[in-house]
């Protein structure tokens, strides 16, 4: 299968990528490609023109800042997982990372790829929904931190203006008293989530005082177990909350799983997640 | 058409291609190396696996434009002086092997996996070659195989 034609042009930096994205129409950024590229051969999508920007070097990094990790948005999957500051300060980012697809994959997916592609059942986005990250985006005007809250919008659709390009993204360094779980099913080698559930909790005196719990392929975009956040917020049990976890989403049914069994999965894995979180 | 220039096995080319012609097309119609196969063409199996500077790739999910400025080496590669690299000889010697439709892209997939010091046990390499189908299932011996030149046998 071969894509349809397009332009192609490379983007020397970011600037000029934001230039090409305003001088060309119908024009989509490449990073990895491992989203775009199969899309492409299936002529699922059919972009006019493509802005290489896999050759910016300098939006591959993950940087120490004060509270927080900063991960530039070309930061391949295979770095993001062995990157040694996230595995001390953020260590569900570099875990969940390591869960994408396979090695191949992860030689030259991107992390900003991942989020700016919108798939609800990717693993980064359920991830940096719980952490309460927050998405640096350029573009003509400058940047502007999104929060992870706000950046996913609907099925491959995000917060990003067509000429913005997604340079980084942050996220929270865990303390001590902070535990996390990314619990993922699937049901073949290589595959994306029939659910998963990201869980970073915060615990005291050995219960879970609150927690942030984002579910993977459970709906349009990945989205919070509110239901369950506030059952733990009000003191119940890790068995009560988890089995609300699936309220409020409206997960597909497809090849992978129905509705009812993405459900059932949501509270189990949940549980699972949540037990997991408390202790480490 | 774009200019495109990369190293295949050592050997400098430049070429002028399509922006849509995927990096094994290139490959193969275009400098005839015909080792790497294209099986699924859905980045799923693995048969095309190349090493792009070092590190496996898919190359039916890889431009031949993104592939500028590389170092390439594919199954036509791995020999030095006629000498099989060492993941070739233990695959021959644990009879990893059936039809061979998905050899070359596993054998590129362990070296790169080898290289990477992720072949530490049985269970990682297992995962590491995930990305590897074989269809004739011989996923015990390939494992042996790569076990063995791991040196975690
Ligand atoms: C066999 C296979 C298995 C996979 N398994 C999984 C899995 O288990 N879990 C998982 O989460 N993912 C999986 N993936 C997807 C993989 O993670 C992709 O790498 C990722 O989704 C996209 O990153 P990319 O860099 O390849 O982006 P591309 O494919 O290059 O781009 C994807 C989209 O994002 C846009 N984009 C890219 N970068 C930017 C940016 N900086 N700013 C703005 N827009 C941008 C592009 O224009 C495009 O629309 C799999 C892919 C394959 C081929
Ligand atoms: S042919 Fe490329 S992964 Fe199957
Ligand atoms: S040997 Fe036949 S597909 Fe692997």
């Amino acid at each position: 299968m071969i894509p349809a034609a397009f332009d192609y042009e490379v983007a020397e930096s970011t600037d000029h990528a934001i230039a090409l994205l305003g001088a060309r129409e119908d024009a989509k950024l490449l990073a990895g490609g491992h989203s775009l590229l199969p899309a492409m051969k299936l002529r699922l999508s059919r972009p006019a023109c493509l802005i290489d920007v896999g050759r910016i070097t300098d939006l591959s990094y993950v940087l120490e800042e004060a509270d927080s990790i900063a991960i530039g948005a070309l930061t391949r999957h295979k770095d993001v997982t062995a990157a040694a500051l996230l595995r001390e300060h953020c260590p569900i980012v570099s875990h969940a990372a390591g869960q994408v697809g396979d090695p191949q994959v992860r030689h030259r997916g991107t992390i900003g790829g991942s989020l700016a592609h919108g798939d609800p059942a990717s693993d980064l986005p359920a991830v940096i929904l719980a952490l309460h990250g927050e998405l640096v985006a350029r573009g003509p005007a400058g940047d502007r931190a999104i929060p992870a809250r706000e950046f996913f919008t609907g099925v491959f659709q995000t917060a990003l203006a067509p000429e913005e390009v997604l340079v980084e993204i942050r996220v929270p360094k865990l303390g001590p008293s902070t535990g996390w779980s990314y619990t993922k099913m699937s049901r073949r080698a290589q595959d994306w989530a029939t659910v998963a559930v990201a869980a970073v909790v915060e615990r005291s005196n050995g219960s879970i005082e609150r927690a942030s719990v984002a579910l993977a392929n459970m709906g349009a975009t990945p989205i919070q177990a509110t239901a369950t956040e506030k059952a733990i917020a009000e003191g119940g049990s890790i068995d009560d909350a988890s089995a609300l976890a699936a309220e409020g989403t409206e997960p597909p049914s497809d090849h992978a799983a129905s509705a009812d069994f993405r459900a059932h999965l949501a509270r189990v894995l949940t549980k699972r997640a949540l037990e997991e979180a408390a202790t480490r | 058409m774009r200019h495109v220039a990369l190293m295949a096995n050592g050997v400098r080319h430049e070429l002028e291609v399509e922006p849509r012609e995927l990096l094994v097309y290139v490959l193969r119609e275009r400098l005839g190396l015909t080792g790497t196969n294209v099986g699924c063409d859905t980045s799923s199996c693995g048969a095309c696996t190349v090493l792009v500077n070092g590190e496996a790739v898919k190359s039916c999910t890889m431009l031949g434009v993104q592939a500028d400025g590389t170092e390439i080496t594919t199954i036509e590669g791995l020999a030095t002086n006629g000498e099989l690299h060492a993941v070739q000889q233990a695959f021959h010697d644990h009879h990893a092997l059936q039809c061979g439709y998905c050899t070359p892209g596993m054998v590129l997939a362990a070296v790169s996996l080898i290289d990477s010091g992720a072949a530490t046990d049985e269970a990682a390499i297992r995962e590491g070659l995930e990305g590897n189908l074989c269809r004739c299932t011989g996923y015990h011996n390939i494992v042996a195989a790569v076990a063995d030149v791991a040196g975690v046998a």
